[in-house]
């Protein structure tokens, strides 16, 4: 007699059916039956150590890949673990599936043992979340969460399991289409809206683009670089729009906003036309509202209408796809020919950009016989990988030198939690990126004080062999929130000192990865062409830097963007 | 600036937990909210009086249509419409003041549906200036209890062929 399929296993089979070849999780009681249909099956499973990790690591590797991250976690304290990762994902569009389990459905409402509310919890850092009442809709919520969390802007799904669904007698039917009336993304922009930008566009005569994260999620990094060349426009990129443009090309003026360069933020406070390009005018790329890009025209093309006007008014909005405008953008540009005048008119205004990028470049002071300084070892990291890597960050000072001092040319390979800003993402983050790319170098950047919020992961980066690199800028603080109590807060160092850690070299031993250290600048390429070296396992690279350096330009919140300080 | 807007929905649990939430999550504010199914059983219509500059309501407008469970929005302020709320009010009266508060429900053509020894329990129905009416006329009475549904809209129909 042929035995019927249950819920989990059914699961199972539609995740493979979806395309998925990677989970990242951690079992308990209510997901149970996942976990034992998941022993006989030939998906992969990456077993974390802490749920915050799972989710982090299947953020890596749909930031690395473009394709969803898959999470599956149990109930209660499983799913609550989940949330930060879920908002960290929300706030940077990106596409992943969190699997929840959940305790049966009689007993939910009951304070059952490990029961929380992840989808009330949930649903305002979620692009949608579902709970499966019932196991004929299984199959339809699998599917449709993959849709929604992959189309439109990207963002995190919850799908909530209870154990008594996923036990549930159930026939494998995984549906190839989704029809939902209430979500249909819109993918084509206006072309009356695209025509006037461009009319508009080829007018000006100080134009500026500013391209942000929506270049990398649409995949349109060949279509805004054709763009933006031809027509010969300076460009600057948020730091979620690192790599969207190649940093090493002429016209890439660096990131702007509060730790942007100079050039590129006089570019945005002096431009006639700023082209925002993927980009939302977040708070620290914009500094104060009211004079953020005031002489110019804003052209706004994003995927997602709430984004427009909702912190700068915008002149011309083009709601749709960034790849699909772009490439219709790029059909309405003139003959090379018949752009000599437009081009004249702009060798003004490249001639003033020279003249800001002359006046401030990023810089730092490096001193032989001193203490290492931070910058240089990201500068040292760049070179020994040729850029050919893929960064992942932490947040804080490590995460802006990143940004700063190592140079993107392609997209995907600068992941960072650029809304929500958590410590502890950029470790498992690199994880789940050599997950995905495991031939790839991944280096992952952190602070002493980000890295131990997630050090656990460490013995999933050893169990799976991975050969990532995580270089760790030591400097015994919490250096950003120091550098804002230095300059804002009359230097009171209030509980900014972690001077008490652990050997981190040691730590790497114990958990069975490499260890490595430098303590002069004479020793940093040797240590780094060391981990290189290093294939079957991680390293960790503890870098004792200089704890007085700030990251500069600085614009002190709520300033404009030609307030900077400099160095 | 009030606004009404009406937002059609998916019939499904949570959904009113997602629109309460995106309105106290974004700071947007709301004056009263009621909600039921339409013709269609699978849809629901909420009406939501809200208030706001246009750069809020705007953002209230593409808010709202992001939400997945969300099918339409409809923002009356700028049509021609009805508005229309329903009010219990249940109000003090004796020997002295029955017939008084009689003929003020009798002139704003509202409802007595309790009657007890010592007070009515008067049912109107309008829109939101005649409701404030009668309640200011009721006041010197005594209101024990006043209950309103919140408000409720529809569209006018074309006057012209």
């Amino acid at each position: 007699m042929e035995t019927k399929k249950n819920g989990a296993e059914v699961f199972i089979e539609c995740l493979l059916k979806e395309g998925v070849d990677t989970i990242f999780g951690f079992p308990g009681g209510a997901v149970l039956p996942v976990y034992d249909a998941l022993y006989d099956s030939k998906l992969n499973h990456i077993l974390v150590r802490h749920e915050q990790g799972a989710v982090h690591m299947a953020d890596g590797y749909a930031r690395a890949t473009g394709r969803p991250g898959v999470v599956l976690v149990t109930s209660g304290p499983g799913a609550t673990n989940t949330v930060t990762g879920i908002a960290t994902a929300y706030m940077d569009s990106v596409p992943l599936v969190v699997f929840t389990g959940q305790v049966p459905t009689a007993l939910i409402g009951n304070d059952a043992f490990q029961e929380a509310d992840i989808v009330g919890i949930t649903r305002p850092c979620t692009k949608h979340n579902y709970l499966v009442k019932d196991i004929k809709d299984l199959q339809r919520i699998i599917k449709e969460a993959f849709y929604i969390a992959t189309t439109g802007r990207p963002g995190p799904v919850l799908v909530d399991l209870p154990k008594d669904v996923l036990n549930a007698p159930c026939e494998l039917k995984y549906p190839d289409k989704v029809h939902i009336e209430s979500y249909q993304p819109n993918y084509k922009g206006h072309p009356g809206q695209i025509k006037k930008a461009m009319d508009f566009i080829l007018s000006a005569k100080r134009p500026v683009v500013y391209a942000g994260g929506g270049v990398i999620l649409s995949n349109a990094a060949e279509e805004l670089k054709n763009f933006t060349t031809k027509l010969n426009i300076p460009a600057t990129t948020t730091l979620m729009g690192l790599g969207g443009f190649p940093g090493t090309h002429p016209l890439f003026m660096g990131m702007l906003g509060m730790h942007g360069t100079y050039c590129a933020n006089m570019a945005v406070m002096n431009t006639d036309c700023l082209i925002a390009i993927g980009a939302r005018f977040d708070d620290r790329v914009t500094g104060k509202i009211d004079e953020f890009a005031q002489y110019a025209g804003i052209v706004h093309i994003d995927i997602d209408p709430t984004s427009i006007s909702k912190n700068v008014k915008v002149d011309i909005p083009i709601v749709g796809d960034v790849r699909d405008v772009l490439k219709e953008m790029i059909k309405l540009i003139p003959a090379q020919k018949d752009l000599k005048a437009y081009k004249d008119g702009l060798k003004g205004w490249h001639g003033q950009l020279k003249l800001w990028n002359d006046t401030h470049q990023l810089s730092y002071k490096f001193e032989p016989k001193g203490k290492i300084k931070p910058q240089y070892v990201i500068e040292k990291l760049f070179e020994a990988t040729k850029g050919d890597a893929i960064v992942t960050t932490e947040v804080g000072q490590n995460q802006m030198w990143a940004a700063q001092f190592f140079k993107y040319d392609r997209p995907r390979t600068f992941i960072t939690s650029g809304g929500l800003g958590t410590m502890g993402f950029g470790f498992p983050a690199a994880i789940g990126a050599q997950i995905a790319c495991p031939d790839s170098t991944v280096i992952g950047i952190a602070g002493d004080g980000s890295i131990q919020m997630n050090i656990q992961e460490l013995a999933t980066a050893v169990q799976y062999k991975l050969p990532l690199k995580i270089a760790i800028l030591n400097n015994m603080v919490l250096g950003m929130v120091r550098q804002w109590q230095e300059f804002f807060y009359n230097k009171r160092y209030s509980h900014t000192c972690v001077s008490v850690a652990p050997d981190f070299v040691k730590l790497a031993e114990a958990y069975g990865a490499v260890g490595l250290r430098a303590k002069t600048p004479a020793e940093v390429e040797g240590v780094i062409k060391e981990a290189m070296a290093v294939k079957d396992r991680p390293v960790i690279m503890d870098f004792k830097v200089d704890p007085a350096e700030c990251v500069y330009p600085m614009v002190p919140a709520g300033q404009p963007l030609n307030k900077m300080l400099l160095v | 600036m009030r606004h009404t807007i009406s937002v059609l929905v998916t019939n499904e649990f949570g959904v009113l937990s997602r629109i309460s939430g995106l309105f106290s999550g974004r700071g947007f504010n709301i004056e009263s909210l009621s909600v039921a199914e339409t013709l269609d059983s699978r849809i629901s219509r909420m009406t939501i009086v809200t208030s706001g500059d246009d750069k809020v309501l705007e953002q209230i407008n593409k808010q709202l249509n992001k939400l997945v469970n969300v099918i339409k929005v409809y923002d009356f302020t700028d049509e021609e419409h009805i508005e229309r709320e329903l009010a219990l009010i249940k109000v003090t009266c004796n020997a002295d003041s029955r017939a008084e508060i009689l003929s003020i429900v009798d002139i704003f053509r509202a409802k007595v549906v309790d009657v007890s020894p010592r007070s009515y329990t008067v049912e109107i129905t309008g829109d939101e200036e005649k409701i404030g009416a009668i309640t200011e006329l009721l006041r010197p009475f005594g209101i024990k209890e006043i209950v309103r549904t919140g408000r409720i809209a529809m569209a006018r129909s074309p006057k012209q062929k």
